[in-house]
């Protein structure tokens, strides 16, 4: 994982609450075999293409505003639904750094933390600020957990320490978790 | 000694290195189920890594998410129809046999979905930790365990070191009230509860059900009931072990034997929560009044009584999913027309769910037009299934009877809905397109669904129920 410490971009809204992992990837492209790829054709597939694969001109991230966002905001509740990882690896593959929305699903939000992907929840009325006003300029700072507005207003979000570790130094869990090996065995033994 | 919930005792016994305010806990796994669909990048990742699996005996893998229902396909008697999905089948089978990893391969005789194979051999035990790539390892806390879904990074995590960082989560006890009446099973109430408290009632937490109702439940009806707890966003639910659990575990090809069964209950035994534990929130809910439930929207917290109306006005994602779905506001959902009736899934694919369903088409046949595919929750089901003669009811009223897997729950092997038709599924996800591109899902009961096949429109099964 690459260490990030600040995501400066515009944002792209999707408003609808309840985005569930499936309307991010759809399950027909869970037979893939690897995180790569799943940007071009996955992502929101039956949103952003009709039934001929055409893409759809009325939906936001086929709007030329949208080119170059790295940050969505997104509806309550967003990523609920199955656990699938083929969500968060979509969405960075699209390019995509940070979420933002009222609630993040517990899986979704796990997932999304260990690629990268900065899961941002802030209060409604912030939250519906942001979504009143598609395409600001926004800098998202990951060490003092703030989204910066463009009129000078920093606002924070949580993030708990690991996290946060994790992400602006790219630490791998499984690297911290192999070298639990020890307490790992011990536990096994005296279970035994 | 304070008093303790069910999660504390679990938690606390599998604490490997206790959190932090800096560093979550890092938490032993008992047991880790895994399938073809959510494991071939974990397994690249120990493969780079030159890693091993630390406890291949305490790891588990089952084809089901991709796997075909055809016997042709599923004997090897025609080559697999989908390539991409012969593929990642074939890569888990090699990634299976490369780690150690024991296999239900396609052949298998307990081949099956991976949360009904589990309860069935008796993997599924009170007490330990249960995870598996899917979200819906929610339904192995019906047997007083903890058992949530993970990424596949998580996976990795589990392949590599059989724990997982993780935060201990809330515990929401969710108090079912009376008894549900006639006609009303475990479908109906879990879909009830997220209708109340909605698909994001439960984030951050784990529900513990708890109540007369739930006592009188049997293990598979609280399985249905457990395995739906992540789509109220509780990553995991769990009802307290009891004589019930006991009964179902008895005599389970890998349940404990002998002595080390009379130690495993007791120690069973002491998981229910203590008197006056307490609990971060509780939830009340009156079974008594409760009535055959479906779906009407694209999520499971849309959900009305089978008599009832749809809403006469809602927010902009109501009446985006009325639209998607064909529906007006204000509309009655009984006898609107149904396209598919699909039983089966890790939620009501067991066989006391074929059983509802069979009980209600016996002798009769499903009405023109409509096309009903009854997928067996695992072979060792659909054996039991034939041998009651359930498969011939089925055939006989004019449904497809096929081999065990997730099947048309999420449309992966080819089992789909077609665009714009209406579904009645007794699965768990009426999301957009969730059986297929452009499906419209209506999730209910196996005797609602059983009800909707016989007369091809939306029906309350207290109707057709002799």
């Amino acid at each position: 994982m690459q260490p990030i410490r600040q995501i400066r971009s515009r944002t792209v809204v999707l408003p609808a609450s309840n985005i569930d992992t499936d309307q991010i990837v759809p399950a027909r492209f869970l037979t893939t075999t690897t995180r790569a790829g799943l940007g071009a054709t996955a992502l929101f597939a039956d949103w952003r293409f009709d039934a001929s694969g055409k893409p759809r001109a009325d939906f936001v991230l086929n709007q030329p505003a949208a080119t170059g966002c790295r940050i969505l905001v997104a509806g309550h509740n967003f990523g609920c639904g199955s656990s699938r990882e083929h969500a968060p690896w979509a969405l960075v593959d699209y390019g995509f750094q940070a979420i933002v929305s009222t609630e993040i699903a517990d899986i979704f939000r796990s997932n999304a933390l260990k690629n990268g992907l900065v899961p941002i929840v802030l209060g409604a009325e912030e939250h519906a600020w942001l979504i009143a006003h598609p395409g600001i300029e926004v800098t998202v700072d990951i060490e003092h957990k703030t989204l910066a507005l463009p009129d000078g207003r920093a606002l924070e979000f949580p993030l708990e320490g690991f996290s946060r570790h994790c992400l602006l130094h790219g630490v791998d869990e499984l690297g911290f978790l192999l070298a639990q090996s020890e307490h790992i065995a011990e536990f096994e033994y005296h279970r035994a | 000694m304070t008093a303790q919930t069910m999660l504390d005792k679990i938690w606390r016994s599998h604490v490997v290195v206790p959190e932090t305010a800096d560093v979550p806990a890092v938490l032993y796994v008992d047991l880790h189920l895994t399938h073809e669909v959510t494991t071939p990048q974990a397994f690249a990742v120990l493969r780079a890594g030159n890693l091993k699996v630390r406890r291949p005996e305490r790891t588990i893998g089952t084809l089901d998410h991709s796997s075909p229902t055809q016997a042709d396909q599923v004997f090897g008697r025609v080559p697999i129809a989908i390539e991409s999905a012969r593929l990642q089948m074939a890569e888990f089978e090699r990634n299976c046999r490369q780690f150690g990893v024991e296999l239900l391969d396609m052949k298998h005789a307990d081949r099956g979905i991976v949360h009904v194979i589990g309860p069935e051999l008796g993997l599924t035990q009170p007490g330990s930790t249960i995870v598996c790539g899917d979200s819906h390892t929610s339904t192995h806390g019906a047997f007083g365990a903890l058992a949530f879904g993970i990424g596949t990074t998580e996976v990795g995590h589990v392949l590599a070191t059989q724990c997982l960082l993780q935060r201990k989560p809330r515990a929401t006890a969710v108090n079912v009230h009376g008894r549900l009446s006639d006609g009303v099973g475990a479908k109906d109430l879990i879909l009830a509860i997220i209708g109340k408290i909605g698909v994001d009632g439960g984030t951050g937490s784990v529900f513990e059900y708890r109540g007369e109702a739930v006592r009188g439940l049997s293990m598979e009806e609280r399985m249905t009931v457990c395995n739906m707890s992540i789509e109220a966003g509780a990553r995991a639910g769990m009802i307290a072990p009891d004589a019930t659990t006991f009964e179902f575990l008895a005599e389970r090809p890998r349940s404990p034997r002998g002595a080390a069964w009379e130690r495993a209950l007791e120690c069973w035994r002491t998981l229910p929560t203590d008197m006056g534990a307490r609990f971060d929130r509780e939830i009340d809910i009156d079974a008594a009044t409760l009535e055959p439930m479906i779906t009407y929207g694209t999520n499971p917290g849309m959900v009305l009584p089978v008599n009832g109306r749809i809403p006469a006005d809602g927010d902009a994602v109501f009446h985006k999913a009325l639209n998607y779905m064909g529906f007006s506001p204000g509309d009655a959902l009984k006898d609107k027309p149904v396209d598919v009736v699909f039983v089966g899934s890790c939620t009501n694919g067991r066989i006391s769910d074929l059983r509802s369903a069979a009980g209600i088409l016996k002798g009769k046949r499903i009405a023109n037009g409509v096309r009903m595919l009854v997928v067996p929750g695992s072979q060792h089901v659909k054996r039991i299934a034939e041998a009651e003669g359930l498969d011939r009811i089925f055939t006989a009223a004019g449904a497809e009877w096929r081999e065990s897997g997730c099947s048309m729950c999420i449309g992966m092997n080819g089992d789909t809905v077609a665009r714009g038709k209406y579904s009645v599924s007794t699965s768990n996800r009426n999301f957009e397109g969730r059986q297929g591109a452009g499906s419209r899902t209506l999730l209910a009961s196996p005797a609602t669904a059983a009800a909707a096949a016989l007369r091809g429109r939306i029906t309350d099964p207290r109707e057709v129920l002799s």
